[in-house]
Formats: structure tokens, C-alpha cells, sequence
């Protein structure tokens, strides 16, 4: 039962946990018209201690679309928070008034210390580099609806994989599921830590700094931003940046059915003709992650599925 | 050599690494007892070279965490009737709660007063522990 639970980390779910999400977000999919009424009467609060637009708002859709209504703040200034109110406090209070709430933080298991207080399911949207779980909610939920399966994949990571913390939790997550192949695609300033691959459980992988020589291995990509501030020298980010681009001529040796996905937003490590590719998968994926939120909002409301 | 009476009923704490005594001392309050305590430094050991010593002359609740967490490897004897009653072995606390402070500055820990953050043990040779809330490891 997920009903009244928190999601602080992607896995403080089950397996068995995450598919009831996903096999409800199919279904919404599908039928989004049965699931506009679902959350009437229900308030979804929306703490945001720092601006995330994207996530703030794909989370309001969400709650929107079943029905329901929303508050909430999108930076901690306006709010009493600036007056020096304790996060379990603040958690608190906004359970009188909500039934449940996405906390985003600019600290580090900030979610994890409301959720201890809280009387409301809460959902990190974003706690710091730490985690970010609707994320790889979307990111397993798009594998799923265009691969067919969680399963049997290599999946390709390119980019900052150091500091990029969609990436960890990907893996993190996809370590869970049965024959995956993790290729790690980055400069060797930004090399996935030791401590991430430490948590593979006997999934193969391979390191390279080239995507051109493993592009036609891999049956999904998943591109992230090779930040400029991440770079010591201005002149190692302009040596290194060009080669991460992804082009349509890049992808001549890709698979036909190989996905590329990206947490967006991007910057330029994919250009713009790429967009146009069947193979390009982003905006999909933004798509499904509001679906996906819906389907986890149902889910830790336990509100009653008629449809 | 310095002669130190034996105590009648109280607490031994034997082979502190040598030059580790003082930071015990202290983190146990010692400095502040009223009661007799000894802190004798540079014993002759067979095992460790050197070693520090403790006696406390008292019947005190040890907190046996912060001792383990500290040094494994020190023991405690507690003394009845000028003997050897009881002989306790130290370990690393397999989590911990209230002494250690995560040393990651983004976690919410450094911002918020909380009281008693749990640090879990991931790694016996470093003695490192990971912070509850945002999974940083830290050590003494
Ligand atoms: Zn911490």
C-alpha cells in the first residue's frame, strides 16, 4: 500500500511498488479523461525553497489534471520560512491545510527531515545534488512505455557523470532490474564515482570518453549537461563540450530503435536537428513525467480509482 | 616508575593508544569530576609499546558509544573490591547517535537544530559513517 507514504529516495519503493505506479500511468495515458475528476476536493502544497519552474509546474499539471487544487510558495523569501520557522514546523502547519506536499530544497535530506514530522505524504522534488526521484520515476517510465521493458537494455550515460545527480539515481534504480548494461560515456574530469559503480550488483559496465565508439552499441542514451562552472579551465570546457554534442551525423551508426533521452533542459548537448529524430525521446519524457506524478499523487492519497 | 594506588571500586580504562588519554578524558567529562581520577600517560605496554590509562575512582554510567567510536580497541575494567570484576571489549558502533555532526555543508543538518542525527557505519576501516539525511559520509 502506498497510500500515506513518502517518496524521499526512488528506492523507498519496491520493485513490485514502482510497477502499480507505472502500470497506472499507462493506464492515465490512456484514458486521462476517466482521471480528471479523481483528486476533487484535494490539496496538493507545493514547498519550494528555491525555483525549479519546470518541476513546480509539472507537478501543478499533474494535480490539476486529476481534479484537485494547489498551493504552495516558489522561493523561501516570501514566506515565514525567512522569519526562521523550522522545517517541522513549517511541514506542520501545511498539513492542516493539504492533504499532501512536494517539498524542493536547495539542502540535502531537507524532504527527509519534513517527511519525520510530517501527517502528509511528501515527495522530494529535489533535495540539493542528492536526489530527485520523480525523475527517475519519468526516466523508468519512458524505458517502459518505449522499450517495452525496465530490462535487458545497455543503456549509454553521457556527460557530467560526476556531479549529475539524474545519473546516479538512474543507475542507482536501474541496478535493481535484471541484464542491464551500463555504458559510461564522459570527459575523465566528470567520471561516474567509484561509489555508484561499488553499487552495479554484478550489472556489467564499461567506461569510455568517446561516444562515437560505442553509440551503435546502445539500445537507449541518456544525455546529460556538461556544466561550464564543473570545469577548472575555461579551456579544457571549450576542448571538451564539442565532443558531447549529439548530431544527426553522430547518430548514423545508432541503433534504429535506440532512444535518446534528456532530464532537460538542454543547453547544447544536442542539436536542435536532432529533435526532428524518431529516436529523440525528450519532450515525450517530460510528457510522461507528468504522468507519472499523477499516478504517484493517486497512489499516496489512496484516493479511490472508479475509472 | 610512578606509583598509582590501585582503586577499590571504580573503572580502568586500559590500552588507549598512547597520547589519546587526554582527548578521553575530556570526552567523558573528566575534567570536571569531583571524584578521584587518574589520567596516566606512557605506560610501558607489552602490546602497544606506550599506552595511556585511565582510573576513575567512581561508580559512572560509561557511554560506552563515544568510547567505541573513539577507539575500538581500548578496554574497560570495572573494578570490585580491588579486582577485576568485569572486563568490557570495545567495538565500532554500528550507528550513532548525537556525537558525530555531518561535515557535508549542503545538508540540511547545518541549517536546522537536530538534535539527534543518525549516522550509520559503511566502512569499518575508515571508520566512516553516512548522515541520515543526505547520505554524506563523515568520520571523528
Ligand atoms: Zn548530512
Amino acid at each position: 500500500m502506498l497510500k500515506g507514504r513518502h517518496l524521499i529516495e526512488p528506492n523507498d519503493f519496491t520493485i513490485k511498488e514502482l510497477d502499480e505506479i507505472f502500470t497506472l500511468a499507462e493506464d492515465i495515458i490512456k484514458k486521462p479523461d476517466a482521471y480528471s475528476d479523481i483528486c476533487r476536493g484535494k490539496l496538493l502544497a507545493t514547498l519550494f525553497y528555491e525555483p525549479s519552474t519546470r518541476t513546480k509546474f509539472s507537478f501543478e499539471a499533474a494535480m490539476l489534471r486529476l481534479g484537485g487544487n494547489v498551493i504552495g510558495f516558489s522561493e523561501a523569501k516570501s514566506t515565514s520560512v525567512a522569519k526562521g520557522e523550522s522545517i517541522a514546523d513549517t511541514i506542520r502547519t501545511i498539513g492542516c491545510y493539504a492533504d499532501i506536499a512536494v517539498m524542493r530544497h536547495p539542502k540535502e535530506g531537507a524532504p527527509k527531515l519534513a517527511s519525520k514530522y510530517s501527517n502528509i505524504p511528501v515527495i522530494n522534488a529535489g533535495d540539493g545534488g542528492h536526489q530527485h526521484p520523480t525523475q527517475t520515476l519519468t526516466d523508468l517510465l519512458t524505458i517502459k512505455l518505449i522499450k517495452k521493458s525496465i530490462s535487458n537494455h545497455t543503456i549509454g550515460l553521457c556527460g557530467d557523470l560526476k556531479f549529475g545527480r539524474t545519473v546516479h539515481s538512474l543507475v542507482k534504480a536501474l541496478s535493481r532490474y535484471q541484464n542491464i548494461k551500463f555504458v559510461f560515456i564522459s570527459p575523465s574530469e566528470l567520471k561516474i564515482p567509484q561509489y555508484i559503480k561499488d553499487e552495479l550488483k554484478g550489472h556489467e559496465y564499461y567506461e569510455t570518453s568517446s561516444l562515437e565508439d560505442v553509440i551503435d552499441k546502445l539500445d537507449i542514451l541518456y544525455m546529460t549537461r556538461v556544466q561550464r562552472e564543473r570545469f577548472i579551465s575555461e579551456e579544457e570546457y571549450l576542448r571538451l563540450k564539442d565532443s558531447y554534442i549529439l548530431t544527426l551525423e553522430k547518430l548514423k551508426n545508432a541503433k534504429k530503435d535506440m532512444i535518446i533521452m534528456h532530464p532537460l533542459p538542454r543547453v547544447n548537448e544536442i542539436a536542435m536537428e536532432v529533435d526532428s529524430d524518431e529516436r529523440a525521446v525528450y519532450f515525450k519524457q517530460a510528457r510522461f513525467g507528468m504522468f507519472v506524478r499523477m499516478a504517484l499523487i493517486i497512489k499516496l492519497l489512496g484516493v479511490e480509482i472508479y475509472a | 616508575m610512578l606509583n598509582i594506588d590501585a582503586i577499590k571500586k571504580g573503572i580502568v580504562i586500559d590500552h588507549i593508544k598512547a597520547g589519546c588519554g587526554y582527548k578521553i578524558f575530556k570526552e567523558l567529562g573528566l575534567h570536571k569530576a569531583d571524584y578521584t581520577v587518574a589520567l596516566i600517560k606512557n605506560v610501558p605496554s607489552n602490546k602497544l609499546g606506550k599506552k595511556d590509562l585511565i582510573k576513575i575512582e567512581n561508580e559512572i554510567d560509561l557511554d560506552l558509544t563515544i568510547l567505541g567510536l573513539i577507539d575500538p580497541d581500548i578496554t574497560i575494567n570495572i573494578i570490585e573490591n580491588e579486582k577485576i570484576k568485569e572486563k568490557i571489549k570495545l567495538s565500532l558502533p554500528k550507528t550513532v547517535k548525537g556525537i558525530l555532526k555531518c561535515k557535508n555543508p549542503r545538508c540540511v543538518t547545518t541549517i536546522e537544530k537536530i538534535e539527534d542525527v543518525e549516522f550509520t557505519l559503511v566502512d569499518e576501516k575508515t571508520k566512516e559513517y553516512k548522515c541520515e539525511y543526505c547520505d554524506a559520509k563523515t568520520s571523528l
